[in-house]
């Protein structure tokens, strides 16, 4: 039997690869836009359904980015909601191990299971700057290097508190409830004790996904993940990182099938591979406006390019030296500013691209474009020649940007029999093939 | 003029208030770890078209009585999967404020609002125990003796920034102006640049601003200090009284302390049709218990009528809603829905028809005029 193809639907986000612009947006806030991409999943026997975590809406240059979709909602609450309007489909979150608190969120976590009928999954990822520490308690003192020690002690934490419940025999007669949840954890980030207020819930663990590729993250992933959120990579870049990462496992007593690859990708379909293109390049077009043009410059060469015109030539100046990124509230893309500006204006340079065709071209193309058929098949050639085990699926269109998939790639898949036609488990774990 | 018939609100707890009501309930205890078992009663009250329903949380730890149900669900989180089987009544969930993030309690119930379509509301809780500050380890226990001001001034503090955060978007910020390629318009949103005691919090919120602009919050209330939080902080304030005089004397002062606060009794209730049957439950329950159980608030045990003799008393003395709190589930609800609403029908104090507006609105509560958009408008005019 051939491998099955984990797929996952990612919540369109708050970066420029969302298209608000097209006359078939919709809301970014109303439940509505939510219940509609979960149902699509579910009806497409996706595994989960994932949402990011905002805790500050982004800057650049000083001042709140406005040309990109903006506000989202908090994500426990619209997951406790969602598991009201599916029955099988997997309920996976972003959740920051730097804001929030063990006990807090383990008890958020076991509660979302336990309403779900355990299909709760929590992505796990950290902050070390000031900027979003501004909204919290806490502040931004997470020194950086310490950032990959605190999530692992929280997800053991987290893990120590769900496994603290016996099992529930409740007797009327006797009065006696359960065992109850005592813990005591002492460690360099955390020291807590007491009891824990949820009985263990129906996964007993709910799954856990790391995001991040770097070696911090690959190994954090191959201690205690249950699966990685990973960049999109070309087949044999993927193949090696799959390579790597599974590599790790035995050093920490699991076996290869115990940690999921999941990159996250897009996708764009056609009748013909030619509409696919040209729908691609549009969809391109939509995600680059002339001003987000500017502003993805602008990240490069660190500095205002707002008297630039997009449509015209890349700026003769060189980027701006080390000092603070001018943005803020996202991940850095561009690590080396100087390497990137010579390479962009080398490119623009050799096909006499305007800085707006030079953005379209350098940033964000689409990881699977093509007929339902190719992109079925492409899916399942990154799946079955072990680049990754599935797809975190990311629409550039709220709340309709699944639909054509489940319509036509979908039956391919399923054609395929790499795909669920019907579940056949009801835990998120269970859909995994997780222990 | 006529005052509005008196408000009814129901308070969700385990499998009732009484804490060995578990013992004897045709539900299995287990059930209330089940999300059956909460939109089951929400359907009940909301077909009793009751204004709204509170779900209680405090971080815990679960009681280590021997007899009692240990542990629950976070409140904020049955609430948002009960929504979405709802259309009309109010979610009220408690969530507490020591230990908590103002910023993460803002979003959660502005989504909640959104989940809602406009019913959410937020009973806004302290956590004065040395056991709760264990469980989080990220401060020492509060003292409870000249501790007690700090604790509910650093909950005024956090309620502030929730509201301030409701505020901070402009409820038409979001202007999606292709010609300028804007999402946003930026100058609709406002930085809140809290600085208190125990927290900063610049936002603005990552969550547009909410159906019903803010939220309904809630607060009990039982002694001069959490008084005055409710005054100063809450929308609806729940007390506990034990006659109408005290009840009519509680509701002048808290409305001299905030003219628009909205004051609700808090009852405990075994209801059956002959209220005989009533005090029988409530004395199997106690025998189980081992000791005859009180409450913070009022225990009544009877029939319909002789509640809505006690709640028409006490509404003419001053109070403005109650809050009812079934001794056991689902039973006591049932009672409140099929028996005690029928006999307020008939007495012309309880309406026909579903509640209709957002929660706000239905409690009779000021507009929520958004604070900066207001200063924006006085700097214009």
């Amino acid at each position: 039997m051939p491998r099955q193809i984990i797929l996952a639907a990612h919540f369109p986000g708050v970066n420029n690869t969302t298209v608000w612009s097209d006359p078939a947006a919709g809301s970014q806030i109303e439940f509505s836009s939510f219940a509609h991409l979960a149902r699509t999943a579910e009806r497409g026997r996706f595994d989960f359904f994932f949402l990011a975590e905002g805790l500050r809406l982004r800057e650049q240059r000083g001042l709140i980015h406005d040309l990109d979709v903006v506000g989202r909602p908090d994500t426990l609450t619209v997951l406790a909601g969602l598991a009201a309007v599916t029955t099988h489909l997997g309920l996976a979150g972003t959740l920051n191990a730097t804001f929030h608190e063990p006990y807090e969120l383990a008890r958020q976590l076991a509660t979302l299971d336990h309403l779900s009928g355990g299909r709760a999954a929590w992505n796990v990822v950290t902050s070390s700057g000031p900027f979003f520490g501004e909204n919290f308690r806490r502040g931004g003192f997470l020194d950086h290097a310490d950032r990959y020690r605190r999530a692992g002690e929280f997800i053991d934490t987290a893990r120590e508190l769900w496994d603290s419940w016996g099992p529930l025999h409740p007797d009327r007669d006797t009065g006696y409830f359960a065992d109850t949840g005592s813990f005591a954890h002492t460690g360099p980030q955390f020291t807590v004790s007491g009891r824990f207020g949820v009985p263990r819930s129906p996964q007993g663990h709910p799954v856990i996904l790391q995001a991040g590729d770097s070696e911090g993250g690959r190994e954090l992933a191959a201690a205690k993940a249950d699966a990685i959120f990973s960049r999109h990579h070309e087949i044999e870049d993927a193949r090696a990182f799959y390579r790597d990462v599974k590599a790790r496992l035995p050093r920490h007593g699991r076996t290869p099938d115990s940690l999921k690859i999941i990159p996250g990708v897009s996708f764009v379909l056609g009748a013909t591979e030619a509409d696919a293109q040209e729908r691609a390049h549009h969809i391109r077009r939509q995600q680059v406006s002339p001003q987000t043009a500017i502003l993805l410059l602008e990240q490069v060469w660190n500095r205002d390019l707002s008297g630039y015109d997009a449509e015209g030539p890349l700026p003769e100046m060189e980027p701006a030296g080390d000092e603070e990124s001018i943005i803020q509230g996202r991940a850095g893309q561009f690590p080396d500013r100087f390497a990137t500006a010579r390479e962009w204006r080398a490119r623009a340079g050799q096909k006499n691209l305007s800085i707006r065709e030079l953005i379209i071209e350098v940033t964000g193309r689409q990881s699977f474009v093509g007929t339902p058929a190719r992109v079925a098949a492409e899916l399942n050639e990154y799946v079955q020649t072990d680049a990754c085990d599935g797809f975190i699926l990311v629409p550039h269109l709220t709340p309709g940007g699944l639909d054509e998939f489940v319509d036509t790639v979908v039956p391919l898949l399923q054609e395929r029999g790499v795909l669920r036609s019907e579940y056949t488990t009801s835990t998120l774990r269970g859909h995994l093939g997780l222990a | 003029m006529t005052r509005p018939a008196p408000h009814l609100a129901v308070a969700l707890d385990g499998l009732g208030w009484h804490p060995a009501a578990w013992r004897t309930s045709p539900v299995d205890a287990a059930a209330v770890f089940t999300p059956g078992y909460w939109t089951g009663l929400v359907a009940e009250a909301e077909a009793g078209l009751l204004d709204l329903v509170t779900f209680e949380d405090t971080f815990g730890p679960p009681t280590a009585a021997p007899g009692e149900i240990n542990g629950r669900l976070d409140a904020v989180l049955v609430a948002s999967r009960v929504a979405p089987s709802t259309r009309h009544i109010g979610l009220v969930p408690v969530a507490t404020t020591t230990h908590t993030e103002p910023f993460h309690l803002s979003t959660a119930l502005a989504t909640l609002d959104y989940l809602s379509g406009g019913r959410a509301g937020w009973q806004a809780r302290v956590s004065a125990r040395p056991e709760e500050a264990a469980l989080l380890g990220r401060r020492p226990a509060p003292d409870l003796g000249a501790g007690l001001r700090d604790l509910f001034d650093e909950a005024a503090d956090a309620v502030e920034v929730v509201r301030r955060l409701w505020d901070s978007w402009a409820d038409d910020a979001v202007i999606k102006d292709a010609a300028t390629g804007r999402f946003i318009d930026r100058d609709r949103l406002h930085y809140i640049d809290f600085a208190g005691r125990w927290f900063s919090v610049k936002g603005p919120s990552i969550v547009p601003r909410p159906p019903q602009g803010q939220p309904v919050v809630a607060a009990l209330a039982h002694s001069a200090v959490p008084y005055a939080f409710a005054a100063g902080s809450a929308d609806v304030v729940f007390v506990t009284p034990t006659d109408a005089a005290a009840a009519g004397e509680l509701a002048a002062r808290l409305r001299t302390a905030n003219p628009a606060l909205k004051v609700f009794a808090d009852l405990v209730v075994f209801l059956d049709e002959h209220g005989r049957d009533a005090v029988a439950r409530r004395a199997r329950l106690d025998e189980l218990y081992g000791a005859p159980w009180r409450s913070d608030a009022l225990i009544f045990a009877g029939s319909p009528e002789e509640l809505a003799g006690l709640l028409a008393a006490w509404h003419a003395a001053g109070i403005d809603g109650f809050r009812l709190r079934p001794g056991a589930l689902p039973y006591d609800l049932e009672a409140i829905t099929r028996l005690l609403v029928p006999v307020l029908r008939d007495r012309g104090v309880f309406r026909t028809g579903p509640p209709s507006g957002t929660l706000r609105e239905r409690l009779g509560l000021p507009p929520a005029v958004n604070r900066y958009e207001a200063a924006e408008g006085a700097r214009v005019a």
